[in-house]
């Protein structure tokens, strides 16, 4: 489908919540307040690992103003479950200790009480007066360490799962898993160059601006409400459920505007503490995280340890390809390394591949999921060794991945054959795009590097509503993270027929709409989209069953067309088409009142595919990487509001840019993380930065009605093994750790060729 | 502690609050005054989500005590419009689609026209410079800039 067939599709106006978001009127979760309520604040382990032996909440309760207390002792015991928690898993038994420790504090800034009080400064103060008595024990950090026999274990059951043979002695090794395709043995007797790295990477937090808040309020009859920043109120509402043993038609939670969440707001920290509070304090409790608290006990993603071994002919066929990924999970077992694992390899169509994975914990805080959760990891490995192969054979790094690429028909090293996707097309495009058929710049080195997200369907419920006047309210119940608001609203206008400003997109709370997943997996326009497109074509079914009873018809006899009911043909009779405005005027006469609803669980995501290019420079004596110019190409499906999709990819890119070349988590000797800041955990700032050049290749999805695939995670893949890549041909130094930060590339810059020491 | 008495003025309105020492202007500006436009994101200047102007210098009330706001003119997010008529830069920010989640736009959009009002013809580096102190997750500052180039285009050529 051409988008020129569409009236509003691929248009690009103003969103609905726009307005109030320039002025400062869009309330997020720290705007919302309640009166009478507390200020509820969280005492957090300054330990890397201990044991609690006791916790004593006396003082702080005789503390005047202190309303409430809690510890684990307030929240049951949940039993060994894994539920899914947007795009990862979670097990409701680790749940409920992450969100206060119970018998042991696993990292630092785990919580360990809570308390409610009349004041911040009360709150603050009574903190202060909770004794808890510790025992300290060895703690580990890194990956490696914690797989080694003889580490300091976290669980004491913790006995790996999928381990070949099978675990008799418990570890810090959560899980192992394994993907084969093919022979990989004969794979590499046959290839004519055999490339072997290892790389690490580390955990790098989502960076979102507003730091995790809620407001709860409890009555005395069994009724919550709870107002907070999430991507997934509905989940809120499941795992409060759980972690506090209420039934989930007593829990209504409202999202807020939510500023930003890039999976990291998929999971639950405070809510469960703020109802507890309340309930206890019989009054409305308010959280806010610090950005301290935000860095130390909310999700980063994951590090990761790689090895990658590819082999391949000498004219670029890749005949076999290895991975082994151990990922650090955190304090509880759950890495993404199973994405990672997935997609390591699936840009490519490759006859032999074996990856495998390791979940491993130790004593971070657990990781949440990150914009494609895991692959950016993999991608970096497996794309920087692909690279280096493309340096050996002196290959084009777009051609030689051309020459593997995944198409229609391709049978992944998962188990899934690829249906209509554009990875060659995507290809193409960053070829033929005006950043690649330029020179580099003297000075500059370019970089090229590939990546791959499924995307995700599931759960979602929409209605639509005709006002009297004949304008419609769309309902769903995804928050709103980056102009969803919009697409959906473009997608009701296209298929009524009727403009988009009269048309309310609004996101609904719990208890207002069905059913929603997480705004997660880049599924809001895709899935959530496909339900308001549902929910629009049965409000259409109800519309012209009301225009075949005003003209005694049968309702086969109806067509909807312009946003007007038409008779489907000259046999029906000779009637003037009626628009939405005269039905709903007329909707007393006719039905009442005029509705559509859907629901479904949506299957058929389309994957994507990103190719991204960097032109970039280094200073030899600092090790400061300057980004020149850089281009995101992706297979984006059809574009519903292209502004909004350039968004994802040149905000994918920045953060893949950052996570490249500076961020990471940096622990002391006794565990603690050393840079919970922006100041000192740096974020891509303007001016690091060049335009962020986009190249949309619009490969429908042929399972969604408008072609669309989901955007918002694909652009994170790519970027970390583009820089990493451009990096290794200005100074012919490849970064095999990341960051890529100036302190380290300097002196791996030194060591590849030592200076003179007058220098 | 005895609180202090300020008497200030707020997006052109006489305002007058009480406050601990050590409260912080943004402390008060949303707390107390409900002008919770204005968004901590860290608490320590470094995000910049809580910018204001204090006598037309672009600060961050996160970094500014309450007291100090005595006699000054304060600007937030909440006196950029005027009326129901958007400020040039809150209507581009709107069209280019210079916001994803919106909670780093008020700090973006005080901070621009803070630079606006100084240089209205700023070049695409002098702009990524003036608002490096303002982060943004989303977006990858490409359309802020681009917003923010083109309004001063315009305010260019308005002013001719």
């Amino acid at each position: 489908m051409s988008k020129s067939q569409y009236k509003w599709i691929g248009t690009r106006p103003d969103r609905p919540d726009g307005a109030d978001k320039v002025t400062g009127r869009a309330r997020f979760a720290a705007d919302f307040n309640l009166p009478g309520q507390l200020i509820g604040k969280v005492l957090r382990s300054p330990h890397a690992h201990a044991r609690i032996k006791s916790i004593d909440t006396s003082k702080a309760l005789a503390l005047p103003g202190v309303k409430a207390v809690v510890t684990a002792k307030d929240f049951p015991e949940q039993a060994d479950v894994i539920v899914p928690a947007g795009e990862m898993q979670v097990n409701l038994r680790d749940v409920t200790r992450n969100v206060m420790a119970r018998e042991k504090v696993l990292y630092e800034g785990h919580a360990v009480a809570a308390v409610a009080a009349t004041t911040d400064a009360i709150a603050k103060q009574a903190l202060g007066l909770i004794k808890v008595e510790y025992q300290v024990l060895p703690h580990v950090i890194d990956v490696a360490e914690a797989m080694k026999p003889g580490a300091p274990l976290l669980h004491e059951n913790l006995m790996t799962e999928g381990a070949k043979p099978a675990a008799t002695k418990p570890s810090n090794i959560a899980k192992r898993i394994e993907f084969a395709k093919g022979d990989i043995d004969a794979g590499f007797a046959q290839a004519e160059v055999v490339i072997e790295r290892d790389y690490t990477t580390q955990p790098v937090h989502q960076g979102y601006i507003e730091p995790h808040a809620a407001l709860a309020s409890a009555s005395e009859d069994g009724q919550v409400q709870v107002w907070s920043t999430t991507q997934g109120h509905f989940q809120v509402r499941g795992f409060c459920a759980r972690l506090l043993n209420i039934e989930t038609s007593q829990i209504r939670v409202t999202p807020s505007e939510i500023g930003g969440g890039f999976g990291g707001k998929t999971v639950v920290y405070l809510e469960p503490l703020a109802i507890r509070l309340s309930q206890k304090a019989g009054k409305p409790v308010k959280m806010v995280m610090s950005r301290e608290d935000v860095f130390r006990a909310s999700g980063p993603a994951p590090g990761a340890d790689l090895k990658v071994k590819i082999g391949a002919m000498k004219d670029g066929r890749i005949v076999a390809a290895e991975c082994t990924i151990a990922m650090q999970a955190g304090a509880f077992p759950g890495s993404p390394v199973g994405p990672a694992c997935m997609c390591s390899y699936a840009c490519y169509d490759i006859d032999n591949i074996h990856v495998v994975g390791f979940d491993v914990v130790s004593n971070r805080p657990k990781v949440a999921a990150y914009r494609a959760p895991g692959a950016p990891i993999s991608a970096f490995a497996v794309e920087s060794t692909i690279d280096l192969l493309a340096q050996q054979l002196k290959m084009d790094p777009i051609e030689l991945r051309l020459k593997n690429a995944a198409t229609k028909g391709t049978k992944t090293h998962y188990g899934v054959t690829f249906g209509t996707i554009g990875m060659v097309e995507t290809l193409n495009a960053a070829k033929n795009s005006p950043h690649y058929k330029t020179p580099v710049k003297p000075g500059f080195a370019r970089g090229v590097a590939a990546g791959f997200w499924f995307n995700v369907g599931a759960d979602s419920s929409a209605a639509a509503h005709v006002g009297e006047d004949g304008s419609v309210t769309v309902i769903s119940g995804n928050p709103d993270i980056g102009g969803s608001r919009a697409s959906l609203a473009l997608m009701a206008a296209e298929e009524l027929g009727i403009d988009y400003d009269k048309i309310r997109p609004v996101i609904a709370d719990t208890a207002s709409i069905g059913f929603n997943f997480v705004t997660g997996g880049s599924r809001v326009t895709f899935a959530t989209g496909l339900a308001v497109v549902n929910s629009v074509r049965d409000l259409i079914r109800d519309l012209k069953g009301r225009a075949a009873k005003t003209w005694n018809v049968d309702p086969e006899g109806v067509i909807w067309e312009n946003g007007m009911a038409k008779p489907a043909g000259s046999n029906v009779g000779t009637f003037e088409p009626l628009t939405i405005a005269q039905l709903a005027a007329s909707a007393g006469r006719t039905g009442g009142p005029i509705n559509g609803h859907a629901q479904l669980n949506v299957t058929g995501a389309g994957p994507g595919f990103g190719v991204h290019i960097v032109d970039l420079k280094v200073d030899a004596d600092t090790g400061i990487v300057t980004v020149g110019r850089y281009t995101a190409a992706q297979d984006v499906g059809t574009a519903i509001h292209p502004s909004y999709v350039e968004g994802q990819l040149q905000g994918g890119a920045v953060q893949g840019i950052g996570w490249a070349l500076n961020e990471e988590y940096i622990y002391n000797g006794q565990g603690k993380l050393a840079n919970p800041g922006f100041l000192d955990y740096r974020i891509p700032v303007a001016s690091d930065l060049p335009m962020i050049e986009t190249v949309l290749v619009e490969v429908p999805n042929p399972t969604h009605p408008y072609g669309v695939r989901g955007v918002g995670e694909v652009p994170i893949v790519p970027p970390l093994a583009a820089v990493a890549n451009a990096v290794a041909r200005a100074t012919n130094v490849r970064m095999y750790d990341l960051p890529i930060s100036p302190p380290r590339l300097s002196a791996a810059l030194d060591a590849a060729q030592p200076r003179m020491a007058a220098e | 502690m005895a609180k202090i008495h300020v008497t200030t003025t707020i997006n052109g309105a006489p305002t007058e609050f009480l406050c601990d020492p050590s409260q912080t202007l943004l402390d008060v500006l949303r707390e107390q005054l409900g002008l919770t436009g204005s968004k901590e994101g860290c608490g320590s200047g470094d995000c910049g989500a809580c910018s204001v102007t204090v006598d037309g210098r672009l600060v961050c009330s996160c970094l500014v005590l309450a007291p100090e706001a005595e006699g000054a003119k304060v600007e937030t997010i909440e006196g950029m419009a005027k009326g129901d008529k958007l400020h040039p830069l809150q209507k581009k920010f709107i069209e280019m689609a210079a916001l994803q989640c919106g909670i780093c736009t008020p700090g973006f959009l005080v901070a621009s026209r803070a630079l606006l009002e100084r240089n209205n013809n700023p070049t695409e580096t002098e702009i990524r410079y003036w608002l490096a102190g303002n982060l943004c997750r989303c977006t990858g500052y490409d359309k802020i800039i681009h917003a923010v180039m083109e309004v001063a285009a315009e305010m260019r050529g308005s002013a001719k």
